[in-house]
Order: C-alpha cells, then sequence, then structure tokens
C-alpha cells in the first residue's frame, strides 16, 4: 500500500529497475486477435522450453534484481493482427509474425539462448526483411503515443506500467494542480471526445466542476459497438492502467468519488483485464480509499453490457448502468447536469480517457505539437475490410486517408480497385475516390464538412467488387435493429429506408423509390431523438450522393455494376469452355439448363433461380457470374 | 427447478437487491442455465422487488437475453462490417443448412447448437469470424466451419 507520492516514486524507481535487469523481454501479444490464432499456447509451451534449458526466466515483475532473466509476458494488442500470432523480442525490437507453435523450440534456441534473430519470422515485402517492429511500413507511418505501451508491456501488471512512467499523471494532478488547472490543461490541450463526437472534454469536465450538486460520477463508454472498431477493446486490454488513471484524473478534477466502466458483452477479455488492473490498483493504494495517503477516495466499478448498440449513447449508457432498459432521453438536461442517478457526470469513451494521463504529464504544449490545430493529438483507427494490413493503427489527427489505406494499410488486397472507404460505422459517411477524397485529411472538422465522421474510428475499405448500395443496406439493417424504438421517426423511418434499400438490391426498386428514400433519409436525421436516429440516414446519403448511378444501375437496367447482388445476378455458360457433359443440366433444380450432349449447354435466364448450383456441378468452370 | 432457488439466491446476495444491479444480476442467471427461465424470474421480481413487468421490460430489451433454452453450444457468426465485406453471409447460410436451423428457429432440436448472428466482435483483423461459447475461430470459410461442426458432433459421440 502507497500512502505517499515519494513512496509512489521510490516503488516506481524499484519497478523500473527491475524491469531494466531483465535480459531479454519476450512480449507474446494476447490481444483477441492472436489469442485466437493461439498465442497463448505459445506462451506456455516458450516458458516450458526456458524451464527445460534452464534459463532464468521471470512470468511475473520480480522486485529483487536478477541480471540476465528472461521476462516472458502476454501483452495487448500491436494492432498488426492480420500476421498474429505476434512475437516481440525487446531490447532488440524485433518482431515476429505468424509465429506457430512449431517455432517456439528454434525461437528458444536461437533467441532466448543465444540471443540471435529467427530471420525467417521476419517481416518480408517486396522492398525487403525488416528485422525491427518500427522498420515496417505498417508501423513506420504511425504515431503511437496513446497505443505506444499496448504491446510493449505485460498487459496484466501495473508494476511495468508504473515503471515505464505509469500513475505520475495522477501523481502531478493529486500533488501539484487544483482541480480548477486540471479542467485548465485538458481544456487547453484541445482533446476532444474520440467517441464521436469531437466534443472538447475539458469544457466537459469544467461543466461538472461547477455544477452546485456535490455527488458526481465518471463514466468511461466501453461500449464499442460499431461494427469494424476495436480501438477502445484494444486499449482496454493492452494496457488498461492508461485508461484507470485518465479516470482517475477526471475523479480529482470534478471531485466525484465514483467510476463506472461499461464495456460491452462481447469484450470478455478486456472485462477480465480490467477487473485485475483494478484489484492491483486498489491493492497499491491507487485506487479505493484516501488514494496515496490524500483525502481524495476514488471507486470504480465495471458495468458489462447486455447486447444493445443504442446503449453507446450517453443517456442510454446512464440509463443502463442503473439496470433500466437502455433507451435515450430527451436533453437537456444534459449529462454534465443529471446524467448518471440524475447526477452530475463526465461521460467520455476509453480512448479519450487514456489520453488525459499524456496530457498531464507531458504537458498542453507537446500535446498540441501532434494533429492539426482544431484537432490536436493522434486518432487510432482499426482499419479492416478489403486492404493488405489489417489491424489497429494510431496516426495524427489531419493524416490524409491516401497514407491511411495505402502507406500503412499496404492498398488493397489482391491489387483490386479501391473504390471508398467506409468510416464511422453505421453512424458514417463513405469517402470515395470519385469525390477526390483520398487526399482528404482525418480530422473532425474535415470529415463533418463532407458529411462523414470519425465515429469511433473504424475505417473499413472497401474494393471495386463491394456494391454500395448493398453497403447503405448493411448499414441501414443494423441500425434498424438497434433503433431502440422509443421515437418514430427512428423506429419507423429506419425500418421503410430498409424496406426500399432491400427492394432496390433485388431488383425490385423504381426510381421514386430514390426520392423517397432521401426525403426519409432527411426527416429521419432532422427528427429522431438521438445520435443513433439523427445518424442513422448517413451511409444512405452518403451512397446516394457519391454513388447514385449505381442506385440507378440496380433500378433502371436491373444490374449491379459490383457484381455483389445476388438477385440481380445472371449465369450463362462459357460456349468456349462447356464440353457439354450436362452435369450442370441435371443439378439444376428447376430444369433451367438445356442442351444436347458434347455442344455448349444453355441457361433459361426466365426459369433460373440463381441458387449456384451449375457453378459448383461444373467440373470446366463454364459457368459464369454476370 | 422449481424447487431450486438456491444459485439465484446466492448470487442476489452477492450483489444485492436494488434496481441498479438487475442487469447483472440477469447476466449471472443466464450464465448458470443459458437463458431467463421464468420461474427464476418470477423469484427474482419477488426478492428484489420490482414488478415482473419491469423485469421482462428489461430481459426483452436486451439482445444477449433470451427467454427460450439455448443449445449446448452457442454458435455466433460475426456480421460486422469487416467480416460482411469478407463474405460471412456464406458461413452462416452454410451452418444454418448444415444444422438445420433458421432465424426464426436458432436451435437444434437435440438442444446441442444455438446458431446466432453478431454485430462484431471486434476481431475485425481476423474477418471473418465466428465464435463457439465465446472461444473465436478466425478466418472462416464455408468449408471450415462445417469442419468444426463435424468436430464438435465428433467430441459428443454424435455423427
Amino acid at each position: 500500500m502507497l500512502t505517499s507520492q515519494k513512496e509512489l516514486q521510490e516503488y516506481r524507481a524499484q519497478c523500473a529497475r527491475a524491469l531494466d535487469s531483465q535480459e531479454l523481454r519476450v512480449l507474446v501479444c494476447a490481444g483477441t486477435g492472436c489469442v485466437a490464432g493461439g498465442s497463448i499456447k505459445i506462451y506456455n509451451r516458450l516458458i516450458e522450453l526456458c524451464k527445460e534449458k534452464g534459463l532464468k526466466v521471470q512470468v511475473e515483475l520480480q522486485k529483487e534484481i536478477d541480471h540476465g532473466s528472461i521476462g516472458i509476458k502476454k501483452s495487448g494488442c500491436n494492432g498488426f493482427c492480420e500476421l498474429g500470432p505476434l512475437l516481440k523480442i525487446e531490447p532488440m525490437g524485433w518482431l515476429y509474425l505468424q509465429v506457430k507453435l512449431e517455432d517456439c523450440e528454434e525461437i528458444a534456441e536461437k533467441t532466448l539462448v543465444n540471443k540471435e534473430p529467427v530471420e525467417r519470422l521476419f517481416y518480408k515485402d517486396s522492398t525487403g526483411t525488416y528485422e525491427k517492429q518500427f522498420d515496417i511500413p505498417f508501423y513506420k507511418k504511425q504515431t503511437r503515443i496513446v497505443l505506444d505501451e499496448c504491446g510493449q508491456i505485460d498487459a496484466d501488471s501495473i508494476d511495468e506500467y508504473i515503471a515505464l512512467g505509469g500513475y505520475a499523471g495522477l501523481e502531478r494532478a493529486l500533488f501539484e494542480m487544483s482541480d480548477e488547472q486540471i479542467c485548465n490543461e485538458i481544456e487547453e490541450s484541445g482533446l476532444r471526445g474520440r467517441g464521436g463526437g469531437g466534443y472538447p472534454a475539458g469544457r466537459k469536465w469544467h461543466q461538472v466542476r461547477k455544477q452546485p450538486e456535490k455527488v458526481r460520477y465518471i463514466v468511461c463508454n466501453g461500449d464499442e459497438g460499431d461494427p469494424g472498431a476495436f480501438m477502445d477493446r484494444s486499449i482496454m486490454e493492452g494496457n488498461p492502467h492508461r485508461m484507470l488513471e485518465g479516470m482517475l484524473i477526471a475523479g480529482v478534477a470534478t471531485a466525484a468519488s465514483e467510476g463506472y466502466i461499461y464495456v460491452r458483452a462481447e469484450y470478455p477479455l478486456a472485462v477480465e483485464r480490467l477487473k485485475r488492473a483494478i484489484e492491483q490498483a486498489e491493492k497499491l493504494g491507487l485506487l479505493g480509499g484516501n488514494v496515496l495517503g490524500t483525502d481524495f477516495s476514488f471507486n470504480i466499478h465495471i458495468n458489462q453490457g447486455a447486447g444493445a448498440f443504442v446503449c453507446g449513447e450517453g443517456s442510454a449508457l446512464t440509463a443502463s448502468i442503473e439496470g433500466e432498459r437502455g433507451m435515450p432521453r430527451v436533453k437537456p438536461p444534459r449529462t454534465v447536469e443529471a446524467g448518471l442517478f440524475a447526477k452530475p457526470t463526465v461521460l467520455n469513451n476509453v480512448e479519450t480517457y487514456a489520453n488525459v494521463p499524456l496530457i498531464i504529464t507531458k504537458g498542453v504544449e507537446w500535446y498540441r505539437s501532434v494533429g492539426t490545430e482544431t484537432s490536436p493529438g493522434t486518432k487510432a483507427f482499426a482499419i479492416t475490410g478489403n486492404v493488405k494490413n489489417t489491424g489497429l493503427i494510431e496516426v495524427p489527427m489531419g493524416t490524409t486517408l491516401r497514407e491511411v489505406v495505402f502507406d500503412i494499410g499496404g492498398g488493397i488486397k489482391g491489387d483490386k480497385e479501391f473504390k471508398a472507404v467506409q468510416i464511422g460505422g453505421p453512424s458514417g459517411g463513405c469517402l470515395t475516390l470519385s469525390a477526390g477524397q483520398l487526399d482528404l485529411a482525418l480530422d473532425f472538422d474535415s470529415l463533418k464538412k463532407v458529411g462523414a465522421m470519425i465515429g469511433s474510428g473504424g475505417l473499413v475499405v472497401m474494393d471495386e467488387n463491394t456494391c454500395m448500395v448493398e453497403v447503405a443496406r448493411f448499414f441501414m439493417n443494423f441500425t434498424q435493429n438497434e433503433s431502440c424504438g422509443k421515437c418514430v421517426p427512428c423506429r419507423e423511418g429506419t425500418k421503410r429506408m430498409l424496406e426500399i434499400l432491400e427492394r432496390i438490391v433485388k431488383g425490385n426498386g423504381t426510381l421514386e423509390d430514390l426520392d423517397l428514400l432521401e426525403e426519409l433519409a432527411h426527416t429521419v436525421s432532422k427528427t429522431a431523438l438521438c445520435g443513433l436516429g439523427k445518424t442513422a440516414a448517413n451511409p444512405v446519403l452518403s451512397t446516394l450522393k457519391y454513388f447514385r448511378d449505381e442506385y440507378i444501375a440496380h433500378v433502371v437496367d436491373k444490374k449491379c455494376p459490383a457484381g455483389a447482388c445476388q438477385a440481380l445476378k445472371q449465369y450463362k455458360i462459357n460456349p468456349d469452355k462447356c464440353k457439354g457433359c450436362s452435369k450442370c443440366a441435371r443439378q439444376c433444380p428447376v430444369q433451367a439448363i438445356s442442351g444436347e450432349i458434347k455442344s455448349p449447354f444453355e441457361i433459361n435466364s426466365e426459369k433460373c433461380i440463381k441458387c449456384g448450383a451449375c457453378i459448383e456441378a461444373c467440373p470446366f468452370g463454364a459457368v459464369e457470374e454476370v | 427447478m422449481e424447487s431450486n432457488f438456491s444459485h439465484v439466491d446466492a448470487v442476489l446476495e452477492q450483489y444485492g437487491n436494488e434496481q441498479k444491479n438487475l442487469i447483472t444480476v440477469l447476466q449471472q442467471i443466464q450464465a448458470e442455465y443459458r437463458y431467463l427461465p421464468r420461474e427464476i424470474l418470477e423469484h427474482v421480481a419477488e426478492k428484489m422487488k420490482i414488478s415482473i413487468a419491469k423485469i421482462y421490460s428489461v430481459a426483452t430489451f436486451y439482445e444477449n437475453f433470451s427467454l427460450d433454452p439455448k443449445g449446448k453450444y452457442v454458435i455466433k457468426i460475426c456480421d460486422g462490417t469487416a467480416c460482411h465485406v469478407r463474405k460471412s453471409i456464406p458461413i452462416l447460410e452454410k451452418v444454418r443448412e448444415n444444422l438445420g436451423v433458421s432465424e426464426q428457429k436458432p436451435t437444434t432440436d437435440d438442444m446441442m447448437f444455438t446458431v446466432e448472428t453478431v454485430s462484431c466482435l471486434g476481431a475485425c483483423g481476423l474477418a471473418p469470424v465466428m465464435t463457439v461459447n465465446d472461444v473465436v475461430y478466425p478466418a472462416m470459410t464455408p468449408q471450415k466451419a462445417v469442419e468444426l461442426l463435424d468436430s464438435i458432433r465428433k467430441e459428443e459421440g454424435i455423427c
């Protein structure tokens, strides 16, 4: 139990010395992605091998200095999920990719015993072989300040976090700053909420601080529901203490004594790691009664979501913590006035809190040197879809889409044409090649201008084979499912928009449908109660704006230009390839195929139900989709 | 089941009877029974002094709560954006076809399998993914999904 600033500083020095004394640090990535790839087995096997070879191995950081020992740790997500499981060797900075259980023997012999690299596990591409993690193109263009420790430290160890300067922000906030100063610094840093809206965090904190009501709450929104986004999950799993420290600082700044973290149900590993992190912090006296011997007390509770996307909305989230149906309410009063249990509440998301300790320890000036004037700092993005390097990245605000997709993401998978990027999930919009948006800077204001939003930071890359009408239908289906049903515009509007989109992808749409769709979209945006409804139409409006020709192709020509919509597909037999074996005709459930043996067969498109049985049946690949 | 409320009582004891703990209590019950049995909910209503209507209003709002029994293996197929553009629907269709279930009837008659979709598991780097009882299986194809089902059946001795 640490009971003063001095004790924390001594403890930090002790942890740092212990970490330094480890000759080799092996970090096995234990993010959800790498765990699914078998990284835990690799971790266990390496420990076993170390013991067999008589090496001094530390699974947990030992405070007694033991030179020449090897630390084997489970780290958080390194972001390069596509090529997992990942293994990192420090202090050399080597990164091994796609490690298999069978590789462990060689790694133990070469690297752990002889300190030599296993070269075949390094990253290779057309530009060469890269032994160091931060030389790989995927990492080189990134600026990792929030995710820097994700992957660098044992995700389950408060000691390693402290060794690298952890809880120094809390220290400064508690012992050297007044509550007003903390709020001022956060406001001056220009930190904006990373959950989507981009509301200045410092302003929010000031508003709560000034409330007459003295019971206040700190709430962390970890209900990262946007499909295709997993930044917050990676922070919670990889460096939970950074986020806890941010919440603690918010607590000091607003004189709150209770904090709640709302984590979505789909993230069990994050819950587990957070629980452990809270226990560790309590044990050290960084959480609980009289933090570090001061009269500031702070407790953090974890609430697990139960599968409702709308709970990412502030008032729905607080309702859910209260044990109610997670439905948004009319505002005002705003969350800062009457949030959780109708008390003043600071509600920020995971990434926002994770930025806070950095600002307090490194200062406003340093923070503002990264990013743009109106959007300082960095943003974590989850880059997924039809891109070569999927994963988690962090770049300064204002980085262009081209740098993200091509320099970091490595371009389009299978070297197809880039078509669009969907940003901001079901609330966001598309950025397209045709509108010249590849060179658009990714920050709050530039995106807002073109009708998209950063949202929580999901970037889904789409290639030429993606049908944008289908994408709009996909998102509308999602929002419609997740609409809580409280307000009519959202409940009925999303349903009707979905019906129209379904008609269009099935080839039954009309030109009038497009006008109706547009009108509905505008009405819902203007009249819905909460953010979910207000932004539900964004994917529709943005695809209608940039890909109207695709919509028209669906309704007028009854064709899907991307060849993705099943109902609009046509099957044809290529007469040059067809040997006339009749296998397809025998498989066809509706007798739509006819012909004479040994001469090319034909498909009657009137009868064809597009089941695809003929494609599977043909041994010559003669049946083609057109 | 009616006579056996000891598990529920232990849960209520641990978390307390206030409304704010209702969701946690329901999650614990579901973890035990794999669904929310009516008798148990009635018991909870009585103990927590919350109307049964209120409990149902919460239980039906959240997607994770089920009022119907689920199979021993709950299969979730991710249809988040990243999985969707990497073709998750053919996997879903194949799994449903293989098990003879549908959107309306997600559980097999022998109570072994329940098939659900989920909007994003946050494992987008591995898309398309599916989970079986929360274990994540990466980079799936319809073929791999069927092989996985077969291996479960084999383990269970049902072929």
